[in-house]
């Protein structure tokens, strides 16, 4: 760990910055570098910008949230897959590992069912993806079993299993014509609604969320080690497991309800930030985040961009990274060890 | 129909001789395959609610029940004892919910499905036919062969007098409809925007089934693309610029005239944004049967307000007396028409 972390985090901030940049640039609705520097500058001085309302809301109440939407929620996402990495010492895991996607996937399904408004199918799916991994946490620990570890991620998968039926069944159950298709949509994973108003509820849980992982970085690293070996340490493994399970399930259950599903940006942004700055989860996390949000930028932009109509977020993450994964596994096996 | 007649008096014949399996005459449904209907059709089982709602609308006696259950609000506006009618499951689409093994103890004498005629649903409802040995008609849901499949349920049903009755109300609003604005060209006609779910980003593109009304009347601005639903963004919204929105999502409705994102929109401006009414079965999307026909005149009425003075209220209680069986008071007029649920 006596690599210097600054180069591989100004390769992060660099993608997040060209993130940033592409996506407020480009968009369906034509808007130039000049309106757009306007009207921002105008936001920021509080004067009326001379352009278009048209344009105006494009870059403010469109482009605007949902561009620090996508960098939020992709931030999010990573680094709740690094911490979840880290604790079960396991590089296939992703943060839907303990449940948080499929029980917000119900959640949000279950709305849509009852015909709920935009605020209480999100409210549904956060605290569904909460519910649903504290639930995994209780009967993962309840099981007395030599490692605790492996206990909880079989827990995870068997009740992530159990509530996908649950989708299965409500979706079954909905009404083909109106209800069938809004969830089909929403299980995708789009970014196309985000409006200003989701963005307190997203960066909320998201930034404490973070705030939690980065503050316990340092026994973060003590966790990676084996149970035994870290208990010699004098760390308190289980208290500890909890703090990092309950900040990672909140930063995924904030970012699934405002995107729904996507899929990958968990798993492969943290393996990409630790190629780049080493398994140190001082410098991993932050890495992963900035990685995190610059990567779903970009793959949102792809989504807004290239057709009239949208491309499924969670298609388009699985497109992009599944070929990007496999290349991984092939060339970066040291990194990990 | 020589042919029929013979048919009836062969299969007459093979009535005495094989009661459990009297055949009448051979009528060929909308993908001309040739089916084996009996004497007295007195059960129908709908494959979905678009069969529902048409057999509703022209022979509510034979209905075995509906796809789903109706809610009591939407009774309001049927004979109540149809109405009440159990559910029963769909059959073909997306995955059945009804089993088999009840739709034949149901003992219907015939299924009806309306909807798409492709290969697929030929298959599925050949399929359905052989296991369960009862005659499986499918016709055509197409918003434009509305007549048509009218025509075809009467010679199916035996009902053909009040058959053509719907048949030719469905023919004459159609032209009545599209006839008065003929002379409006495609390029001065509304360029029309569909919304869709609460945040009104879902929408139907070009030739979906969702958008036949109003693709049959005005422009649709997603109908560059060929498809079925998709999600849009509103930077795309915006670029297109509708002159109207039309939605049948009352969240959206109330909120999009505040929310600033929208704002820009020239239907939102001009305050032309329009809510669908949907009781008891919705006026321009779902299900996508004859409920879209009153759905012509009000969406007719919203794009072209100088051309059709035609009083709205008048024309839905004609419409709700023939084809729903019930006359709606005044007061059940103003919600239909407030797009209320």
């Amino acid at each position: 760990m006596t690599r210097s972390a600054l180069p591989g985090l100004a390769i992060a901030t660099a993608v997040l910055i060209a993130g940033l940049l592409l996506a407020f640039t480009v968009g369906r609705y034509p808007v130039s570098l000049g309106d757009l520097l306007t009207v921002l500058l105008a936001k920021v001085t509080g004067q009326t910008a001379d352009v278009p309302t048209a344009v105006q809301s494009v870059v403010l109440q469109v482009r605007g949230p949902r561009v620090l939407a996508a960098a939020l929620v992709g931030a999010a996402l990573a680094v709740a897959g690094t911490a979840f990495q880290g604790l079960f010492r396991n590089p296939l895991v992703s943060p839907d590992i303990l449940g948080a996607s499929s029980g917000a996937a119900l959640g949000a399904v279950t709305g849509i069912f009852f015909s709920l408004g935009v605020l209480a199918i999100q409210a549904f799916a956060f605290v569904g993806g909460l519910v649903a991994v504290a639930a995994v946490y209780v009967i993962g620990s309840a099981v007395r079993a030599r490692d605790p570890i492996l206990v909880l991620v079989l827990t995870g998968v068997v009740v992530g299993a159990l509530l996908g039926a649950g989708v299965g069944l409500v979706k079954y159950l909905a009404d083909p014509y109106n209800q069938l298709p809004a969830m089909t949509f929403w299980l995708l994973g789009s970014l196309a609604a985000a409006n200003v108003s989701d963005l307190l509820p997203l960066f909320g849980p998201v930034a404490f969320g973070t705030a939690v992982l980065i503050a316990l970085r340092w026994r973060m690293n003590v966790m990676s080690l084996p149970e035994e070996e870290a208990r010699s340490l004098g760390v308190p493994t289980g208290p500890l497991r909890v703090a990092i399970v309950a900040a990672a399930t909140l930063t995924t259950s904030a970012s699934v309800a405002t995107a729904g599903i996507i899929g990958w940006v968990g798993l492969v942004v943290p393996h990409l930030a630790r190629s780049l700055v080493g398994p140190d989860f001082a410098r991993l996390l932050p890495t992963a985040a900035i990685l995190g949000g610059g990567y779903l930028l970009v793959i949102d932009t792809l989504a807004r961009t290239a057709a009239e109509v949208e491309i499924p977020l969670g298609i388009l993450t699985a497109v992009v990274g599944t070929p990007f994964f496999i290349w991984l596994l092939a060339s970066m096996q040291r990194t990990w060890s | 129909m020589p042919i029929n007649r013979r048919a009836f008096v062969v299969s007459g014949g093979a009535a005495v001789l094989l009661p459990c399996v009297a055949r009448a005459a051979t009528v060929t449904d909308a993908t001309g395959r040739e089916l084996p209907i009996p004497g007295k059709v007195a059960r129908v089982f709908p494959a979905g609610p678009p069969a529902a709602i048409l057999l509703y609308t022209l022979a509510p006696d034979l209905l075995l029940g509906w796809p789903r259950a109706n809610r009591p609000e939407e009774c309001a506006y049927m004979l109540p004892g149809v109405c009440a009618r159990p559910e029963v499951g769909r059959i073909t689409g997306r995955g059945n919910t009804a089993n088999l093994e009840s739709v034949i103890a149901l003992k219907p004498d015939l299924i009806l499905d309306v909807g798409s005629t492709s290969t697929t649903f030929v298959s599925l409802a050949e399929r359905v036919q052989q296991q369960t040995g009862i005659p499986y008609a499918l016709l055509d849901g197409r918003f434009d062969a509305i007549a048509a499949t009218y025509r075809k349920l009467g010679e199916l049903t035996g009902r053909q007098n009040d058959s053509e009755k719907l048949a030719r109300y469905a023919d004459d609003t159609i032209k009545a409809t599209t006839g008065r604005i003929a002379a409006i060209e495609a390029s001065a006609r509304p360029r029309v925007y569909y919304a869709r779910g609460p945040r009104g980003l879902a929408t139907g593109l070009g030739g979906s089934i969702n958008v036949e009304t109003i693709e049959m009347l005005a422009r649709n601005v997603a109908g560059g693309n060929q498809g079925g639903l998709a999600n849009v963004s509103i930077e795309q919204v915006l670029l297109w610029n509708p002159d109207v929105i039309v939605t049948i999502d009352q969240e959206f409705a109330a909120s999009v005239r505040g929310d600033p994102a929208w704002s820009a929109v020239k239907a939102v401006r001009d305050g032309r944004v329009h809510l669908s009414p949907k009781m008891p079965f919705g006026w321009v999307d779902f299900p996508p049967s004859v409920n879209r026909l009153i759905g012509l005149w009000w969406l007719a009425k919203i794009l072209y307000p100088d051309k059709f003075p035609e009083d709205m209220r008048a024309l839905t209680r004609d419409f709700y007396t023939m084809y729903y069986h019930r006359t709606p008071s005044d007061a059940q007029i103003d919600h239909v028409l407030a797009g209320r649920d």
